[in-house]
């Protein structure tokens, strides 16, 4: 994984609340082996007028001119605003790596649900869950004739805004070592083999029958 | 000594290790593994030269991209070529790692959440994960069981954890007993109704109290599965007879002298008196009636004997335009009531409605009825191989069949339209699943969650009807 580095960025604003991963990545496209290359059909349901399928040339697919994404003001955006409760509904990480794949590193909504927001860090994307009044304020200020650029700094947790604001957000200290150096999980676990064996032969012991 | 909750003791069991921050490392008994989240995780294994930590913990059965119509040749069979290729891929890597596979000709093949708990392959008091939402499902054993992403597929492979914070705790008491005619599903449909689909977020559930013990596993393994719906990665009930007398005798279940130290074990998983909670909601199982989803969230549900809700009549601006938005996409007014709302088509299945007894409660309703001609397809797809063959000995099939119901192969179906059973734009659908999103059962379609007896009843009049008056 890449390390996060600070940015700033466009932000994109998604006026919707629960926001599910069928939306984020709609399922003909799960069909892939693959784990990179679901950018184009980000939110394909919404951002195309025609029905998408897995190898398709999105390139020649009509738009859909009322769909945030194809708004001129928001192309190259890299941050996502939204509403509460995004990415609710299945597991698939394929959500978050058409998100990351699109471009976007940074999720700003009031809340987020479980396991997506799990897997946003596990694929170098940072969701922050601000105030739902300060969301209101920040779609304000992005439907203006230019879009909103926001800082990002993860190392100081803060996002700053171009008229001198700055919002500060929480993050697991453990996740943003992680971002931060660009850690892969299963490198990390694997430093603490001794501790897991130690473990295993003691529920080997208790539970039998879970090793049969 | 100190009071545990349930969730405590599960928790407590399997953690190997603390971070200084309290991230834990949590040790995983199961992992149920399917073609559509692991491709990637297994190629992650190839990329780093890494093999699988203890092979004999998971178990794999494709499920959502097979194809329920006929299908003698097994994978052969599976049109789609790109579905085909990933199904393939999950046989060639269950090879390759040494994994147990129920593949498409084996009898025990089915959707992974019907599968585990049938098998014996999850049991109380395990650590049971799946690169799917659903498996909350398997907390009704009194397990802990939490959907995962494909990374973290591929993390359980490689070391047998993962890496976990501990969630808050819930205890939802369904108080008393639900009327004649109210199930499972119509349970945690009210649930979901009542807390919303974000209310469960953060916490894990214990699923208690008259209704929930006075249900069969099966039933509770619906309103588990849905623990998700209500935004809570993980729902459970604790362990009783019924559950014991579940889990007897099955292929993976112990034996011997191990079965007598597990029932030892099992018989402590439930919370201590005088545990406490982050929080207690309470849901008087007398006032549930038969449930019907009228939008595009699960939580947008409503009584049978009710009507569409009217957004103007709600004073949260974004929870109206939300309101607005699943009518304008379901097609429906406000105040129309649910009775009169008429369907194209039935679908009984899916992980929370797929099992024995919902094949029966549907079979109930429809025996000696004929499928409404307004009707364009009524499908009934059972959970398992193992499923089907118990419903054709009981002669369920013959009822359905004759009834004008299709009878078709185990998979997850019409539930995410990955195959070919799907709605066609604008279609309304009496559905057994669990999520009515936009387009999840095929673009454009419209599903209204129902138990099985209701979608049943729905297919034998063309629209909703309360099933307690129907005969
Ligand atoms: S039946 Fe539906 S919800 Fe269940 S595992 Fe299959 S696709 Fe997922």
């Amino acid at each position: 994984m890449e390390p996060f580095e600070s940015f700033t960025g466009i932000v994109c604003p998604l006026d919707r609340s629960n926001v599910d991963t069928d939306a984020i990545i709609p399922k003909q496209f799960l069909k892939s082996i693959k784990r990179s290359g679901f950018g184009p059909n980000l939110f394909d349901e919404w951002r195309y007028l025609d029905i998408g399928e897995p190898g398709m040339d999105n390139s020649q697919r009509p738009l859909n001119p009322d769909f945030v994404l194809n708004d001129p003001r928001y192309q190259g955006a890299s941050i996502l605003l939204t509403r509460k409760n995004f990415g609710c509904g299945s597991s698939r990480e394929h959500a978050p790596w058409a998100l990351a794949d699109f471009g976007i590193k940074v999720i700003i909504a009031p809340s987020f649900a479980d396991i997506f927001f799990n897997n946003c860090f596990k694929n170098g994307i940072l969701p922050t869950v601000i105030d739902e009044k300060i969301v209101d304020e920040l779609f304000a200020k992005s439907g203006d004739v230019e879009a909103l650029q926001i800082a990002v700094d993860l190392e100081a947790q803060t996002l700053q805004l171009p008229d001198g604001g700055m919002l500060n957000f929480e993050v697991d200290g453990f996740r943003k070592h992680c971002l931060l150096n660009g850690l892969d999980d299963i490198g990390l676990t694997l430093q603490h083999v001794d501790e897991i064996k130690a473990f295993e032969a003691r529920h080997r012991q208790a539970a039998p029958w879970l090793f049969q | 000594m100190t009071t545990k909750t349930l969730y405590d003791k599960l928790w407590d069991s399997h953690v190997v290790r603390y971070d200084d921050d309290g991230t834990a490392l949590l040790y995983i008994d199961r992992q149920l593994v399917h073609e559509v989240t692991s491709p990637q995780a297994f190629e992650g294994l190839r990329l780093t030269g890494r093999q699988p930590w203890r092979v004999n913990a998971n178990l794999a059965t494709p499920d959502h991209n097979v194809p329920t119509t006929s299908r003698p040749n097994g994978i052969e069979d599976i049109d789609d070529p790109i579905a085909r290729i990933q199904v393939e891929t999950l046989g060639a890597n269950c090879n390759e790692f040494g994994l147990t596979e129920f593949g498409m000709s084996d009898n025990r093949q089915g959707i992974v959440h019907v599968v585990g708990p049938e098998q014996g392959a999850t049991l109380p008091g395990m650590t049971v994960v799946c690169g799917d939402s659903h498996t909350s499902s398997h907390g009704a054993l009194g397990a802990l069981a939490f959907g995962i992403g494909t990374s973290e597929v591929e993390h359980v492979l490689a070391t047998q954890c993962l890496i976990q914070k501990k969630s808050k705790s819930m205890l939802l008491i369904v108080d008393g007993q639900v009327g004649p005619g109210v199930t499972a599903k119509d349970i945690v449909l009210a649930i979901i109704g009542e807390i919303g689909t974000a209310g469960g977020t953060g916490y894990a559930i214990e699923f208690s109290g008259q209704a929930i013990r006075d249900l069969s596993i099966e039933g509770r393994l619906t309103v588990c599965n849905m623990a998700i719906e209500a935004g809570a990665r993980a729902g459970f009930v604790a362990v009783d007879e019924k559950t014991i007398e579940y889990v007897k005798g099955r292929p993976y279940a112990p034996t011997g002298e191990n079965w007598q130290k597990a029932v030892g074990y099992w018989e402590t998983l439930h919370s201590d008196p005088g545990a406490e909670f982050d929080a207690v909601v309470r849901i008087d199982a007398a006032s549930i009636k038969p449930q019907v989803t009228w939008g595009t969230s699960p939580e947008m549900v409503v009584a049978v004997d009710e009507r569409v809700p009217d957004p103007e009549e709600i004073e949260d601006a974004t929870r109206a335009a939300g309101m607005r938005r699943a009518l304008e996409y379901m097609g429906l007014e406000a105040g129309t009531p649910i009775r009169e709302i008429g369907v194209d088509k039935v679908f009984i299945g899916s992980c929370t409605n797929s099992r024995i007894e919902d094949l029966r409660a549907a079979a109930a309703v429809v025996k000696g009825k004929r499928v409404a001609d307004s009707i364009k397809l009524a499908l009934v797809v059972p959970g398992s191989g193992l499923v089907k063959q118990q419903a054709e000995a009981e002669g369920l099939d013959q009822i359905f069949t004759e009834a004008g119901f299709e009878w078709r192969e185990p998979g997850c179906s019409m539930c995410l339209a990955m195959n070919a059973d799907r709605l066609a734009p604008g279609e309304r659908c009496a559905s057994t699943s669990n999520r009515n999103f936009e387009g999840r059962q095929g673009m454009g379609g419209r599903s209204h969650l129902v138990s099985p007896a209701m979608a049943a009843a729905a297919a034998v009049t063309g629209h909703f009807v309360d099933v307690r008056e129907l005969n």
